[in-house]
């Protein structure tokens, strides 16, 4: 190389030095991170689950954060008073031993567990406990779920909104050290599967995050590594963003005899793909979804990896009852008769979901609607011509709208083939990225849309309420009074059976007057390495960590 | 040629800030904000939100607040999505992951582009061209998200060589660069070739010859020179492509670069972060097309500044 | 009269005052070089029968775009769907023909838009330099940094979901690059002599820059479109990739191999092909490109 010229000579020079660097550093770790075992300091070979975990969180804190790759990571980092069974998540004593509820349903009193602790060491208090909700309803914290706390919790709203500067006057107290009440609007039957589920109503180390800043200061460095404390069976040890993030076994947690995991490890995995090929490559033991199309392969070559899981959520088309033609019932009807929606869940979905004729998913709680979306094609060509449209004929154009996902197109077209044949109806189908498609819902600016619900707790009322007229999620511009009465009926039940035969003729109403098309009721796709034990499916995907264990 | 870099030097100023400003407007305009989200926040708290980050005060305010921090103090503000990061945090984690995945891929791309390029246009139209051709091909031909699973499939999955994704230990350097390494060596390797071609036929080339120079010493020492022209045009743009433009790497091996934040930030209106990000992008462009303009005229002299 | 014999190879005292004024042009000499070139005649020969297929394919199969079959699924290659179907049942073959019309559109149309765009500004900068070059160029800078993903959403919002939006983002990225290397060839012959020639002869600026200057840097010009074609479909295989693209149920080549990646290894037949034929063109393009260049050089020899 002397002979070339200098430029070209320094060119050569640089490439190769950047090649050689690259190779001798490499030369350094040579296995696979998913194939390194780590070693304990007993000696013993750690236990470390890898999961990948969806996109990376937003942040660490519970009462700031929304989504559900955040929730998996709180999971292991805190513990609401109650906390969830794993096998059907019903409330079991968590950070509270034992609680008792007032005649009138309106106050909770809770007492704590004398050894409760923070992973700093530090006991619990219900002290602790009163300021942890102080901090997620003041308004500084633009908390996103506080309305989570302060629809049910009296003085919370008008403390919220500022109406009320007394906290003193909001319904936490602590009696004493270890006793906490809490003091409601009015009954609240799933309150406690609330508190268990949602990381909302979990507790937040106070005096250590007022070490970073104010109690409501927002976006503190309170749960970077090394500083972040919890309640939880697991500590963070580390996190590298877009990287991992690490969790240790806490032992400060007062049921750390029960935790068999050393450690957790999260990755960010928002490729669906490439998550597959991670657990392919034994990199991670959990994928966070698996993508419809892989469904039959590991259907035929691996289905011990396979879980096809009930999920609680619901999938839908929302009809803007405002607009023509979908003003009338008739024609929602007509179009919600005219879908196949076994042959959407065999050819489409493919995991074996259920075909959804009514908006309560069956066995909520014990709940299943008894109304059924019921008709014939007939029906439907018949319903259709009785609102002007014979044969599909002079039916004002519905535009479906849908946000850019495979899935999500995959059903549109489908859909969009079953009323053209059988109904005459000629829809059009847009396409629009995530944010466009949220801010087209929200000003009700669509015809029609794709949507989907999924729970945050396990009660029929999670699905029901959303109808409400005004309801900040109905997004319809459907209103029935009826409706209304019958939801607030339900609220003041006494008991619940009285409260589900509400629900059962708010769920007849919802058949009747179809403002949103039943589809399908999810079903939660994903890969499970078979050396994981103590994980049983459930209605949420939630899986308590401390149970889970490998066997290898 | 000081004086031209001092010119072009004044002359970025309002480019950048022209950058900044239509940037800072365009992504208002788009529909959807931060916390537009499918479970919708009451009115009360997207009040306090709002408030939080200043997005109630009226947009001339915002736009003020935002160039005072950053001119007086480098504060890119703070990440909408990522709530306990800022802005320039962010960018000071991801891009050093960038740059390290965008100088390997740069470095394979022109190693190999430029040899095959060579290859190609000394032994024109023989099958070494051709060869060498349809291997630069590859990386023109075949999109980074078909390549980069199959390279992960056989090299990964079936040979377990490598990790399917991540960025922990030196190894996984090389599938990702390996992939994005192929789609510029192929534009390497095209431009070369086309470059060199030109200059092949030249009479100065014909007198290096006549001379009795070694084919070595006039293809290296004299050809290349001038063929490389065209790919120093290239390589202003593809180095700030390569470093900002790796998202499609990026998602696939999951490597936590800046690539991916420049796109992602704006699916998640994240609008700092959006702003840091094109910012970013902007500095790089305009100073790595000032020295790609200089590398021009040095290498030529029959150029010169204006 | 012997038609067949250009008027270049006859003696000179055999030709006819009307073929004596009749040179042989640039572009003519040109057109018998590229004829000779047997790459590139096979470039150009696919590239016209695939787009002949596109367009006229899916007006005789049996099968339309749309037509789902979902009891099918995703079926390997057989009698009655030679490429077979994807996983909603629709035919690929008709699906393929039908996405070539949208990817070689969008190729052809983008890139003619950033060509023309592109080197009238380039070499327009380039010819004059100083103050007016500068403030072109910076221009360009600036279009460059501004996001792309942002301007596409921006797009799709204000104009609709529009094969036609395609086109206008994906040129509006294109001529971009092309203008600045334009202009850097445009610099580099800029004081060459046969301009100087040009300039003392009097011709107006207009001339100069459209019909000596410009053929005569069409080497790397059309090198480079040759590589832009491809970037163009490339790219709007990348916007598919994000979900920017084409509206179903309307497809691409790049929707069909982003969908095919995904499914590779279930469904092989659904990468393989629309891969292949993409590939295909883009190598077509770019022997026809070579040879393009070839002809058009006129100080490059075959000896």
């Amino acid at each position: 190389m002397f002979c070339c010229g200098y430029m070209t000579r320094r060119f050569c020079v640089s490439i190769l030095a950047i090649l050689i660097g690259a190779l001798v550093a490499s030369c350094g770790k040579n296995t696979p991170a998913g194939h390194q075992d780590k070693i304990g300091a007993d000696g013993k070979k750690l236990m470390i689950w890898r999961v990948g975990n969806g996109s990376e969180p937003q942040d660490l804190d519970p009462q700031t954060v929304t989504g559900v790759p955040e929730h998996k990571i709180s999971m292991a980092l805190f513990e609401g008073l109650v906390t969830e069974d794993p096998k059907d998540l019903h409330p079991v004593p968590g950070l509270a031993e034992s609680w008792e509820i007032s005649d009138d349903g309106l106050v909770y009193t809770f007492h704590l567990r004398p050894n409760a602790k923070w992973s700093n060491g530090d006991p619990i208090t219900a002290p602790d406990i009163v300021e942890s909700f102080r901090r997620i309803i003041s308004p500084g914290l633009a908390s996103e779920y506080a309305y989570l706390i302060y629809n049910f919790v009296s003085g919370a709203k008008d403390y919220y909104q500022g109406t009320l500067t007394e906290f003193s006057q909001v319904g936490f107290k602590a009696p004493d050290d270890h006793t906490f009440e809490v003091t409601l609007l009015h009954p609240t039957p799933y309150l406690l599967k609330i508190m268990a589920s949602h990381y909302s109503w979990w507790p937040v180390p106070v005096k250590v995050l007022t070490k970073f800043g104010q109690l409501d200061q927002k976006r503190t460095q309170w749960t970077r590594a090394g500083n972040l404390v919890g309640n939880g069976p697991f500590m963070l040890k580390e996190w590298s963003p877009n990287q991992r993030i690490v969790v240790v076994r806490n032992p400060y947690y007062w049921d750390a005899q029960t935790v068999k995991l050393d450690e957790i490890h999260f990755y960010p995995t928002d490729d669906l793909s490439a998550d597959e090929r991670m657990f392919r490559t034994g990199q991670v033991d959990m994928v966070y979804e698996l993508l419809s199309s892989k469904v039959d392969t590991y259907r035929r070559d691996n289905p011990e990896a396979l879980r096809l899981d009930p999920y609680l959520g619901i999938y839908f088309y929302r009809c803007n009852v405002n607009r023509p033609p979908l003003n009338d019932k008739r024609v929602r009807k007509a179009l919600a008769l005219a879908i196949d929606r076994e042959a959407l869940v065999k050819n489409v979905t493919r995991g074996g979901e259920e075909a959804a004729y009514a908006i309560s998913y069956p066995g909520t709680a014990g709940y299943t609607p008894k109304a059924k979306l019921e008709g014939t094609l007939e029906d439907a060509r018949r319903l259709l011509a009785e609102a002007g449209y014979p044969g599909g004929k002079g039916c004002p154009k519905i535009e479906l709208l849908y946000n850019t996902q495979e899935n999500h197109r995959a059903l549109a077209e489908a859909i969009q083939q079953m009323w053209k044949k059988n109904l005459g109806v000629d829809i059009e189908l847009v396409n629009q990225e995530w944010k466009v498609y949220l801010d087209m819902q929200h000003t009700q600016n669509y015809v029609m849309e794709r949507a989907g619900w999924i729970a945050d707790y396990v009660d029929p009322h999670v699905f029901l309420d959303l109808w409400e007229t005004g309801n900040g999620n109905n997004d319809t511009g459907w209103s029935n009074a009826e409706y209304d009465s019958l939801l607030h009926k339900a609220l003041a039940a006494k008991t619940e059976e009285e409260r589900y035969s509400y629900y059962q003729q708010m769920d007849a109403i919802l058949v009747d007057e179809l403002p949103v098309i039943p589809i399908f009721y999810y079903v939660k796709k994903y890969l499970l390495s078979p050396k994981v034990k103590g994980f049983y499916p459930t209605l949420l995907d939630n899986h308590p960590y401390k149970y889970i264990y490998l066997e290898d | 040629m000081f004086r031209f870099i001092a010119r072009r030097l004044l002359q970025i100023i309002p480019v950048l800030w022209f950058i900044i400003t239509a940037t800072f407007f365009m992504i208002r305009f788009v529909p959807g904000g931060p916390f537009t989200a499918e479970k919708a926040v009451t009115p009360e708290i997207m009040r306090n939100l709002e408030a939080h980050y200043g997005l109630n005060k009226p947009l001339y305010q915002q736009y003020f607040d935002y160039m005072g921090n950053l001119l007086l103090h480098g504060d890119l503000g703070p990440s909408f999505k990522y709530a306990s990061r800022t802005v320039n945090e962010i960018i000071a984690d991801k891009l050093p992951v960038s740059i390290e995945l965008g100088a390997l891929s740069l470095g394979m791309a022109l190693f190999f582009g430029l040899i095959l390029g060579i290859i190609a246009a000394v032994k024109r139209n023989s099958i070494f061209d051709y060869l060498a051709s349809s291997v630069a091909m590859i990386g023109i031909c075949v999109p980074t998200f078909v390549l980069g699973p199959l390279l992960v499939l056989f090299f990964a999955i079936h040979l377990g060589w490598f990790n399917a994704s991540g960025w922990y230990s030196n190894i996984d350097r090389i599938l990702p660069s390996a992939t994005l390494g192929m789609v510029y060596a192929a534009y390497v390797a095209r431009l070369t070739r086309g470059g060199m071609l030109e200059v092949l036929n030249q009479d100065y080339i014909r007198t290096a010859r006549a001379k009795g120079a070694s084919e070595f010493r006039v293809i290296f020492r004299h050809a290349l020179r001038g063929g490389i022209l065209p790919v120093i045009s290239f390589l202003g743009p593809a180095i700030a492509g390569i470093l900002t433009g790796s998202f499609v790497i990026e998602t696939i091996f999951q490597i936590p670069g800046l690539g991916r934040e420049f796109v992602n930030s704006a699916f998640n209106r994240d609008y700092t972060l959006v702003l840091g990000t094109v910012i970013l992008y902007a500095t790089l462009i305009v100073f790595l097309n000032l020295i790609v303009d200089v590398v021009q005229v040095w290498l030529n002299p029959k150029l010169k500044f204006e | 009269m012997a038609a067949s014999l250009s008027p270049t190879k006859m003696p000179v005292a055999n030709l006819t005052p009307d073929q004596l004024e009749n040179g042989s042009s640039l572009w003519r000499d040109a057109w018998h070089r590229l004829a000779k070139n047997q790459l590139a005649v096979f470039g150009g020969v696919t590239l016209i029968l695939l787009t002949i297929a596109c367009l006229v394919g899916p007006l005789i199969s049996s099968y339309s775009y749309e037509d789902q079959n979902l009891n099918l699924g995703a079926s390997g290659p057989s009698l009655s769907h030679w490429l077979g179907t994807d996983t909603l049942g629709r035919d690929l073959l008709v699906r393929l023909l039908v996405g070539g019309r949208i990817s070689i559109g969008v190729g052809l149309c983008a890139t003619f838009v950033a060509l023309s765009i592109g080197v009238a500004y380039g070499a327009i900068a380039g010819f004059f330099g100083g103050k007016i070059d500068a403030l072109m160029m910076r221009i360009v800078d600036i279009m460059y940094a501004l996001p792309f993903t942002i301007f596409v959403i921006l797009l799709m919002v204000f104009f609709g979901r529009n094969i036609v939006l395609l086109f206008v983002a994906i040129g509006a990225v294109e001529w971009l690059t092309m203008a600045r290397i334009v202009r850097g060839q445009i610099l580099s012959i800029k004081k060459m002599e046969f301009i100087e020639a040009a300039h003392s002869l009097g011709l107006g600026k207009r001339r100069i820059i459209f019909r000596h200057m410009i053929p005569n840097v069409l080497g790397p010009i059309i090198v480079y479109t040759t590589l832009t074609i491809p970037a163009v479909m490339l790219l709007e295989a990348f916007l598919s990739f994000l979900g920017l693209g084409v509206q179903p149920p309307l497809s691409s080549w790049g929707v069909l191999i982003k969908d095919g990646a995904e499914k590779m290894e279930e469904f092989w037949w659904l990468l393989v092909f629309p891969g292949s034929i993409f590939s295909l063109t883009l190598f077509s393009l770019n022997f026809l490109g070579d040879g393009l260049r070839d002809a058009l050089d006129v100080r490059s020899s075959k000896d």
